[in-house]
């Protein structure tokens, strides 16, 4: 019987949404209705749409930083204004519900209210009116939430990336992909064509009714915690791939990275919104559940060679597991 | 526009309960009905073009909303009595303000083209209910918008709306020749860019595409109402024997395979219910699967040994899985 110590555990832990339901991985077109919660071996996680952790400060203040220092991660085409609008009326209010002792959301027609105490901001904004709020719309929302946030329009039959304020990619690039469709962005990922993973993804989101929310999990590994992960910025991360195997803190700075994807059809401009929140849990702290352990060192040891090149993690995969499945 | 969703009405996925709050005569034979939420909450927004389904007696009808879709305190439909139709629309005009009755969410099936640079909106008769919703879409977020609307004498509804919404970007006809003429003119003058939305009886429709067509208007700036095509239907009851138990679960109209297993006490994985991740695939032993999920390939359906729960359901009487 694996057991797990809950003296070790991290709150991050607690909550963590560790993803795999098996010993090994594969892709498929993982979506479940959202939210609902799903116990773990250390907690349960997904009960909430929008998670708040104490990184909350931290990780807004960095993407304040990114967005001032690379425009090009935030992008809208003229088109989607009123989508980013719904993005507003639609997150704010899960928030003021999810977490009434520190926010709050009233309106009266289009005149909003919206106050946020983890912040210090209280503040009153017209709907359509950009001029009435701090920033500019887009910002505005990603400044509240720690999820990154895509937007796709649907036309012509398919669903198009036209929007989005991305400063947590893991190895992508939104400047590049913005105004892509759903099928393009998908272009680089090996097998999903083939199994037809995206074709049906998309038929899926297509018909999404106002409204409707899921979710799905997607994984990789970040050496340090990094949650700048973007293509741009590959330079200042790359190398500590290469690096990190021989270095014997590699349980520390070696995190599994997580991503809980929502997908939620708008009710008002019918975009499909697309939150991208990103978790991090160090090996270290995974050998806390006995259980993960085990299973995530599996999981390393049998994944297929493309989709471990793919991820950016075949130079130190093989050690990872090695760790984890060695004591 | 109203279309018949059901000649007997299974009941509403998630619906809500609403109160009419106001009914008003629009023409001789088209009424407007009011609902609200009793405990006087707002309703959820929806999409310019969307169409509730409303539960009057034992039939449901589809009913385009004719609101923006942004400020949703209530929601308001027109509908044109048909004495002899099966969608209920006699039973909806007998109804008066204080009634209960209970209302599908908002399904978007005919949404605005956001990169449209102007919206060129042609409507006849009662078509003009989903007209409605767009103009006010357009003008409250200052899109670029015209109406070309068709109507009877002393049969136009919504007329007072739509004049002092539109002023000059709405152009009336009151008969065949002069709406052909108008047509030929709008189709004509259009800038690149326009995208066309039409709504209103199944031959006004043809003639407007076609006329479209031969004007030289790709068919994907080419928008009309189609009701009904965004639910899947409820399809009808069957019943499905258990290959391992021999025991027989009843599944009724309105009920996924899925959800009869698990409310006889199986257990079967499954994720997302929609017919999309796979996880719900069970072996088929005998019978035939109307298949309604994403998840298999056409070869998988045709060979027919294997089913989505989620989703799909029964051809024929003799179904059995291997559970
Ligand atoms: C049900 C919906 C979806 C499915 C099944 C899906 C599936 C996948 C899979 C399997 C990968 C590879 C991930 C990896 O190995 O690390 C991927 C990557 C990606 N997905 Fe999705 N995805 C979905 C929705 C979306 C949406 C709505 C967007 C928004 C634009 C999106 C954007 C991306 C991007 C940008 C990548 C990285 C591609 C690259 O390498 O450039 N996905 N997706
Ligand atoms: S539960 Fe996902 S396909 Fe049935």
């Amino acid at each position: 019987m694996l057991s797990t110590q809950e003296s070790t555990l991290t709150p991050s832990a607690r909550r963590f949404p560790f993803p795999f339901r098996e010993d090994s991985y594969r892709y498929s077109t993982n979506v479940e209705p959202a939210p609902q919660f799903v116990p773990t071996d250390a907690g349960g996680w997904g009960d909430r749409l929008i998670e708040i952790d104490p990184h909350y400060g931290s990780e807004l203040e960095e993407r304040a930083a990114i967005l001032d220092r690379d425009p090009s991660r935030i992008a809208m085409l003229p088109h989607m204004g009123p989508a980013v609008w719904d993005t507003i009326t639609t997150l704010l209010p899960v928030l003021a519900t999810d977490y009434p002792d520190v926010m709050c959301f009233t309106r009266e027609g289009r005149r909003c209210h919206w106050r946020n105490d983890l912040l210090g901001l209280d503040i009153d904004f017209v709907i359509g009116d950009a001029s009435t709020l701090p920033m500019e719309p887009l910002r505005f929302i990603g400044s509240q939430i720690q999820d990154d946030i895509a937007l796709l329009d649907q036309r012509e039959d398919a669903l198009w990336l036209d929007a989005g304020v991305i400063t947590f990619a893991a190895d992508w690039s939104l400047g590049f992909d913005v105004g892509m469709r759903f099928l393009e962005v998908h272009g680089p990922v090996p097998r999903v064509h083939e199994e037809q993973i995206i074709t049906r993804a998309q038929q899926f989101l297509m018909r999404l009714q106002p409204g409707e929310k899921f979710r799905r999990t997607n994984w990789t590994m970040t050496v340090d915690r990094r949650l700048d992960t973007s293509t741009e910025t590959y330079p200042e991360w790359g190398p500590d791939r290469l690096e990190v195997v021989d270095d014997p803190d590699l349980a520390k700075r070696l995190h599994l990275r997580v991503e809980v994807q929502h997908l939620i059809r708008l009710p008002h401009s019918g975009a499909i919104l697309f939150l991208v929140r990103t978790h991090m849990i160090s090996l270290a702290e995974i050998s806390a559940v006995p259980a993960w352990r085990q299973r995530l060192g599996r999981v390393l040891a049998e994944l297929p060679e493309d989709m471990a090149d793919y991820k950016g993690i075949s130079r130190y995969r093989h050690a990872a597991a090695q760790w984890l499945l060695g004591g | 526009m109203t279309a018949t969703a059901e000649a007997s009405a299974p009941a509403l996925h998630n619906a809500l309960e609403l109160v009419l709050a106001d009914v008003t005569d629009r023409t001789p034979s088209i009424r407007s009905f009011t609902f609200r939420d009793p405990a006087g909450n707002e309703l959820p927004p929806y999409v310019p073009g969307s169409h509730i389904i409303v539960h009057s007696g034992d039939k449901a009808n589809a009913y385009s909303l004719t609101g923006s879709g942004v400020l949703t305190a209530e929601y308001t439909i027109s509908v044109l009595r048909v004495d002899n139709g099966g969608g209920g629309s006699a039973a909806l005009h007998q109804l008066a303000p204080g009634a209960r009755l209970s209302v599908s969410r908002p399904r978007s099936a005919f949404a605005p083209v956001a990169t449209a640079r102007h919206h060129l909106l042609i409507a006849a008769g009662i078509g003009i209910t989903p007209m409605l919703s767009h103009m006010r879409a357009a003008t409250e977020w200052g899109h670029s918008a015209s109406l070309l609307y068709a109507y009877r004498q002393g049969e136009g509804a919504h007329l007072d709306d739509v004049r002092e919404l539109c002023g000059e970007r709405l152009l009336e006809c009151t008969d065949r020749s002069s709406f052909l003429a108008a047509l030929g003119v709008r189709l004509g003058e259009q800038p690149l860019g326009t995208h066309l939305y039409v709504c209103g009886p199944q031959g006004f429709m043809d003639t407007v595409l076609s006329a479209a067509a031969v004007a030289g208007w790709p068919p994907s700036r080419l928008h009309s109402e189609p009701f009904g095509t965004a639910d899947l239907d409820p399809g009808q009851p069957f019943s499905v024997t258990l290959g391992r138990s021999g025991a027989v679960v009843d599944v009724p109209s309105g009920t996924s395979l899925l959800k009869a297993l698990e409310d006889s006490g199986h257990k079967v994985p499954f994720m997302c219910r929609q017919g999309v991740c796979g996880e719900c695939i069970l072996p088929v032993l005998r019978g035939t699967p109307e298949h309604r999920d994403l998840y298999l390939s056409e070869a998988e359906k045709t060979a027919n040994n294997s089913i989505m729960c989620c989703v799909s359901r029964s051809r024929d009487a003799g179904l059995e899985i291997d559970l």
